[in-house]
């Protein structure tokens, strides 16, 4: 059979992907430079990172956040990782996760920090949830818990940015939802960088918040990079996943209409064109109790959470 | 024949039609999905041969 596949464009040997958004077909050996090349155009359009950054990469053991800390330690930054242990067992989902994180940095050189929630603060994500009621809800407190642990480890460790893997697929889903709720105060605070705060924000940037997931993907696979492919059992289901779905049809009718619905919106809030206020008071004081940085009066979220009769917020601080 | 993976699940296919006609008969997304043929990565407009071995692997994470 004669073989009519996609070949190319740079060397002309079969491809491995092909992205219709660029109309670019690339293969295993061209395609790891090009990414790399598309995350560092990111890095500098948006100002993200300088090159004596002490940088953290959070990351899960998945496809995302070993793929931006892979290209990361590939263009030189000073990068760790900080692996949080949520404890989370269902097929071994934690544990197996953080065998990969730690493999993948051993193959490298590289230090990943390890934060183990039940170690640290007593009760695992999942036993947390099941105490607060929150059950159906495991995503968004496991969100910040994980949000409140990120920055205070990098505070801690004086680290200058922290990292994220979200890539334009998590970006556009989350924009998808705040707009279609009209959430003027979420819609205010996503963007692909968002700066540090006197009161103890460190910095945050996600380098691959331009590249699709697919594409990320892909990299991780032709790079070899072992990551846990398998999803968070607590993720099932999850809305998240519902807009991806969504956005995903209009990608199959329009090749390019996530990008486009993302850096639109990016671009309308850098021209000033667009503007949501966040709404109600959004002044940062330090925690009562850790010192972390919160909206809420007293306590923050996070310390509120383990006080087994406190009522709690979800997302008034800790943006 | 060419023995096709998801998720854990192994389908049997007919050789001769492309990867993205697989993908499209498994009813999944070929947004959402990466072919494997033998452990390498291609496009899915590769047509698939006897003997293949397809894995398809999800890319969509959430939550």
């Amino acid at each position: 059979m004669g073989d009519s596949r996609m070949r190319c464009r740079k060397c002309g040997r079969p491809a491995a992907i092909n992205m219709r958004r660029h109309k670019l077909a690339l293969c295993d050996e061209c395609y790891p430079d090009w990414f790399r090349g598309q995350v560092e155009r990111t890095i500098r359009q948006f100002g993200m990172l300088a090159p004596d950054d002490k940088v953290l990469v959070a990351v899960s053991g998945g496809k995302d956040s070993l793929s931006v800390w892979d290209v990361l330690l590939r263009l030189g930054y000073h990068a760790e990782g900080m692996y949080i242990d949520l404890g989370i067992p269902d097929g071994g989902y934690s544990t197996e996760s953080k065998v990969r994180a730690l493999r993948f940095a051993e193959a490298r050189g590289a230090t990943c920090h390890v934060v183990s929630v039940r170690d640290r603060y007593g009760l695992s994500v999942p036993e947390l949830a099941l105490r607060r009621g929150r059950i159906r809800k495991v995503c968004s407190l496991c969100g910040l818990v994980k949000r409140h642990i990120m920055n205070r480890f990098a505070r801690e460790g004086g680290f200058s940015v922290l990292v994220t893997g979200h890539n334009l697929d998590d970006e556009a889903a989350v924009l998808m939802q705040n707009t279609l709720t009209w959430q003027p105060g979420y819609l205010a605070r996503q963007f692909p960088v968002l700066p540090a705060d006197d009161e103890g924000l460190v910095r945050k940037v996600k380098p691959l918040c331009l590249m699709y997931e697919r594409e990320v993907a892909a990299y991780a696979l032709v790079c070899g990079i072992d990551y846990i492919q398998d999803e968070c059992p607590h993720a099932i289901g999850a809305r998240t996943l519902f807009y991806k779905e969504i956005l995903n049809q209009l990608e199959q009718r329009s090749p390019g209409a996530k990008a486009y619905f993302f850096a639109q919106f990016v671009r309308a809030k850098q021209s000033g064109s667009i503007q949501f206020a966040e709404g109600g008071e959004r002044a940062l004081h330090a925690c009562e109790q850790c010192g972390q940085p919160t909206t809420a009066p007293g306590l923050c979220a996070f310390c509120r959470l383990w006080q087994s009769d406190a009522p709690t917020g979800q997302d008034e601080d800790e943006a | 024949m060419v023995v096709v993976r998801y998720r854990g699940k192994q389908y049997e296919l007919k050789a001769g039609m492309t990867a993205r006609d697989a993908i499209l008969k498994l009813g999944l997304d070929p947004e959402a999905v990466l072919v494997l043929r033998n452990g390498k990565l291609v496009d899915d407009s590769v047509i698939l041969e006897d003997g293949d071995e397809i894995t398809l692997v999800a890319v969509v994470s959430g939550g």
